[in-house]
């Protein structure tokens, strides 16, 4: 009697200990993307930063990863699948990348310098047989510089760029690395790779319904410990409608919601949610036209736009979810330096330096923008150009607006301000992603990417600041290059190149149970950390 | 009747066409490019120009428009840019989650919409009349991505009961007829209900009320007919004109609903239009909408073919 007696005691311990313990483990985090569909899995995601967020990052590593660990220091490159890389001292154009050891895809295989070769073909090489119009469609521009690349060892993998390139391992941070073996088993087919794919990052893929759900649960086996997952399950759900993401949240459906709409925000947090958010190497601004008719072109002019922009009832006006622009860069930016032209509102000086160069109130300045009703990254495009119109009127710069619908917005951006389609205006109301050195500075005002050629909308071009772009491309160690980019900002800021008005803090609402998440100051995030408490 | 029949199929054909050449050229003549918003933005001119060509976007339309035509007549729409997926298999499941919520949608509004029209054509005039009337006419006029949103502040955020988004708690492919799943349907449906509903309601009333004030119900009165045998008369009077709302209304449920797939993340044809859109994926556009339109040619189609059964002028006509 009394064994049976402790064996059911016994047991019942045994069940409770069970259960505690599946309470401990840490569950199952439910996130709203604002996407309209599940970010393309098969390696390079489309959707931009928010594709990289949810499933690049995750299921993938590329040889240089980001580091997403802090949310008080500028996210720095670090070692991903690639432990040490160099270029050549007395030919800079080559590159030595040395590899991890002992990496593993999802499906078991072996990550090795015959799969970087692979996944570079896979982008860059249409004869290859694993060329994937769709991967190459988003990843082939994130890698301009590479002219070719070559297996040196079964750990080595050379790479060379078109001109000497300081700037390439930014551009690698992009590349995704997917398993060139599961590719083969699946008879070849990226279609059948996108509903099975493997890569080597701390979350496996394991469920997918288009346009409605995908599941991921952690890869126990990844390379980095401290980064393999302590959620049980991941369930990314694009939810494009921000009511629509409002409610799920606030019903229980989800719990976190990417980009709540500000006008909900007060609301959210009066339920308790919590809503995170961070600087990001994002801005706002007006793009200036530099040709010859633009009366951009003075520098008082440009300044005095600048010194007229009322930030602090702008932030009003966003319920606090921006950060104030000081300069193209946000402030905390590694690469933000100490420029001498102090961003800020000042509508005296700026009267003061209209009329210096002749302008006033009876004879104002006139420009003309061109701004979008919404769009990727444009936060409340309308109200707060208006509101800038209203403050640049007051120091006598008038606005004329050209309003269009944002994809046609990018590619007038595209063709520039020269071209008929721009309509004769001379900015354009633009948000950049500006986290490496050459989408955050090079790409807007070098020469040579002066439209048709690149996205130099202005057509901007200045000796000066073509000798900085080349030393940031062509000083090669890490935190020299740091110091280029500080004089590079320098000058973007001192000659008030752009209107700088705010950059965006992609702020997330987020359940009180959700624990542990840091929100880098970076586009992409790591999901490792996160625990859900019931 | 066989003439007549053959007659209607024939009229299919020139619509058909119709509805293919405008669905091809609509897309075209919206701004923005098909790979504007699937290639990241600073992708090269270069490197547009080659997907451009690769996607075949850089030949003549009419080209394009024979091409397209040619592979959709064996059942083939192409293939979707944003997500590289048959846009056929696309449009199928989106169409069989539609179905769903139209199903749903048809079986509270068209039961409903016909016993309140019947009421209020039956009792004109009276109280219960006015209340039903303004009861259909605010079901027409509420914009009803706007009702959906209250009853989703009602009914989920407040109160919690149904969900507010999806089709299943795993999604559509894991739809499972049981109460799990049907509470996910429950608001999208009776949002989706309200206005074929109230537009029902108002025609049947109209027709009741009409009938009921001609002369022959006099006499049918006179002949000393009960009140549920006049009643089967004017049932068989409104109904040739019922049936064509009630097909019209059909072919607008299974169309989908923009707004109201959008406010419920429900993954139906409303849901991937709005998602073409936004995306320029002209593919999945093009195919989406030709067979929404195709839709409502065969719904009109049956409309037209049941019609005679039940009014015999129709066919001598």
């Amino acid at each position: 009697m009394f064994p049976r007696t402790l064996r059911r005691a016994s047991i019942a311990l045994a069940a409770t200990v069970l259960l505690s313990t599946s309470a401990l483990a840490d569950g199952t985090l439910r996130i709203g993307m604002t996407a309209s569909d599940i970010p393309l899995t098969t390696g390079q995601t489309d959707q931009g930063g928010e594709g990289m967020r949810f499933m690049g990052y995750t299921v993938y590593d590329a040889l240089i990863n980001w580091d997403l660990s802090s949310a008080d220091e500028p996210s720095v490159l670090i070692p991903g699948l690639a432990t040490e890389w160099s270029a050549d001292e007395a030919d800079r154009t080559k590159w030595t990348f040395k590899l991890r050891e002992g990496v593993k895809f999802h499906d078991g295989s072996d990550f090795d310098a015959e799969a970087v070769v692979w996944n570079l073909d896979k982008l860059l090489d249409k004869e290859s047989e694993q060329y994937d119009t769709r991967q190459a469609a988003q990843g082939a521009s994130r890698i301009p510089s590479i002219a070719s690349y070559s297996v040196v060892d079964p750990l080595t993998v050379e790479i060379v760029t078109k001109t000497p390139d300081a700037t390439l391992p930014y551009q690698l941070a992009w590349i995704m690395m997917s398993s060139p073996a599961n590719w083969e088993a699946l008879d070849k087919s990226w279609e059948a790779v996108a509903a099975k794919p493997s890569g080597t990052g701390p979350w496996k893929l394991e469920t997918f319904v288009p346009r409605e759900r995908a599941e991921l649960v952690p890869n126990a086996d990844y390379w980095d410990e401290a980064r393999v997952p302590q959620l049980d399950k991941l369930v990314l759900l694009p939810l494009p409608e921000p009511n629509a993401r409002s409610a799920a949240l606030m019903s229980g459906q989800v719990d976190w919601i990417e980009a709540p709409a500000p006008d909900i925000v007060p609301a959210l947090r009066g339920n308790g949610f919590e809503i995170v958010s961070n600087t990001v190497p994002h801005n706002w601004t007006w793009h200036f036209s530099r040709n010859d008719d633009s009366p951009w072109n003075d520098i008082n002019v440009r300044k005095a736009a600048n010194l007229a922009v009322d930030r602090d009832g702008l932030e009003q006006l966003l319920g606090g979810l921006m950060v104030k622009a000081k300069g193209f860069m946000p402030p905390s930016s590694q690469w933000f330096g100490n420029p001498e032209f102090d961003v800020t509102y000042d509508p005296e000086a700026a009267v003061a330096l209209l009329a210096e160069s002749g302008f006033g109130p009876d004879n104002p300045v006139t420009v003309k923008t061109l701004i979008s009703s919404s769009g990727s990254g444009q936060m409340l495009p309308l109200p707060m150009n208006e509101f800038i119109q209203q403050n640049l009127a007051e120091v006598g710069i008038n606005v004329e607006f050209e309003v269009v619908e944002w994809n046609t917005m990018i590619n007038i951006w595209r063709a520039g301000a020269q071209d008929p389609s721009a309509m004769g205006t001379n900015a354009i109301n633009f948000s950049y992603f500006i986290q490496d050195p050459f989408t955050g500075l090079i790409r807007h005002l070098s020469c040579d990417l002066a439209p048709p050629n690149g996205t130099n909308w202005g057509s901007y071009c200045d000796p000066e600041m073509e000798e900085l772009f080349a030393e940031i491309r062509s000083t090669f160690d890490p935190a020299e290059q740091d110091e280029v980019m500080r004089r590079t900002h320098e000058k973007f800021v001192n000659d008030a190149l752009f209107l700088f008005v705010t950059h965006d803090v992609t702020p997330r609402a987020m359940s009180p149970k959700v624990k542990g998440f840091v929100q880098a100051q970076n586009w992409f995030q790591d999901f490792s950390g996160i625990t859900i408490e019931e | 009747m066989l003439t007549y029949t053959l007659r209607r199929l024939a009229y299919v054909i020139p619509v058909a066409f119709g509805v293919s050449v405008i669905c091809f050229l609509l897309v075209h003549i919206a701004p923005g490019d098909p790979l504007t918003a699937v290639m990241p933005i600073d992708a090269t001119a270069e490197q547009q120009a080659e997907m451009m060509a690769i996607y075949g976007f850089d030949r003549p339309l009419p080209v394009q428009y024979a091409i397209w035509l040619g592979k959709a007549l064996m059942g083939d729409l192409g293939t979707s840019i944003a997500t590289g997926r048959e846009v056929s298999a696309e449009v199928s499941r989106a169409v069989g989650n539609t179905l769903i919520l139209a199903v749903f949608a048809s079986m509270i509004g068209f039961p409903l919409g016909i016993l309140f029209g019947f009421i209020a054509g039956y009792f004109k005039d009276t109280l219960v009349d006015r209340a039903v009337t303004a009861l259909s006419i605010t079901g027409v006029s509420v914009p009803n991505y706007w009702l959906g949103i209250v009853l989703v502040v009602i009914f989920s955020v407040n109160l919690g009961w149904l969900p507010s988004v999806g089709a299943g708690p795993g999604g559509s492919t894991a739809w499972k007829w049981d109460f799990e799943h049907l509470r996910y349907i429950i608001l999208p449906a009776v949002t989706l209900a309200v206005v074929p509903m109230g537009i029902v309601t108002r025609t049947v009333r109209a027709l009741v009320g009409d009938l009921l004030s001609q002369d022959f119900i006099d006499a049918l009165k006179a002949k000393g007919l009960g009140r549920f045998e006049i009643l089967k008369h004017v049932v068989k009077n409104v109904t040739p004109t019922t049936l064509s709302v009630v097909g019209l209304q059909l072919g607008y449920l299974l169309g989908g609903s923009i707004l109201i797939e959008t406010v419920f993340n429900w993954p139906g044809t409303g849901f991937l239009l709005s998602n073409a859109i936004f995306q320029r994926d002209l593919p999945l556009l093009q195919g989406t909408i030709l067979v929404l339109a195709l839709f409502f040619v065969f719904a009109n189609l049956i409309v037209d073919l049941v019609q005679p059964l039940v009014d015999p002028r129709i066919k001598r006509g």
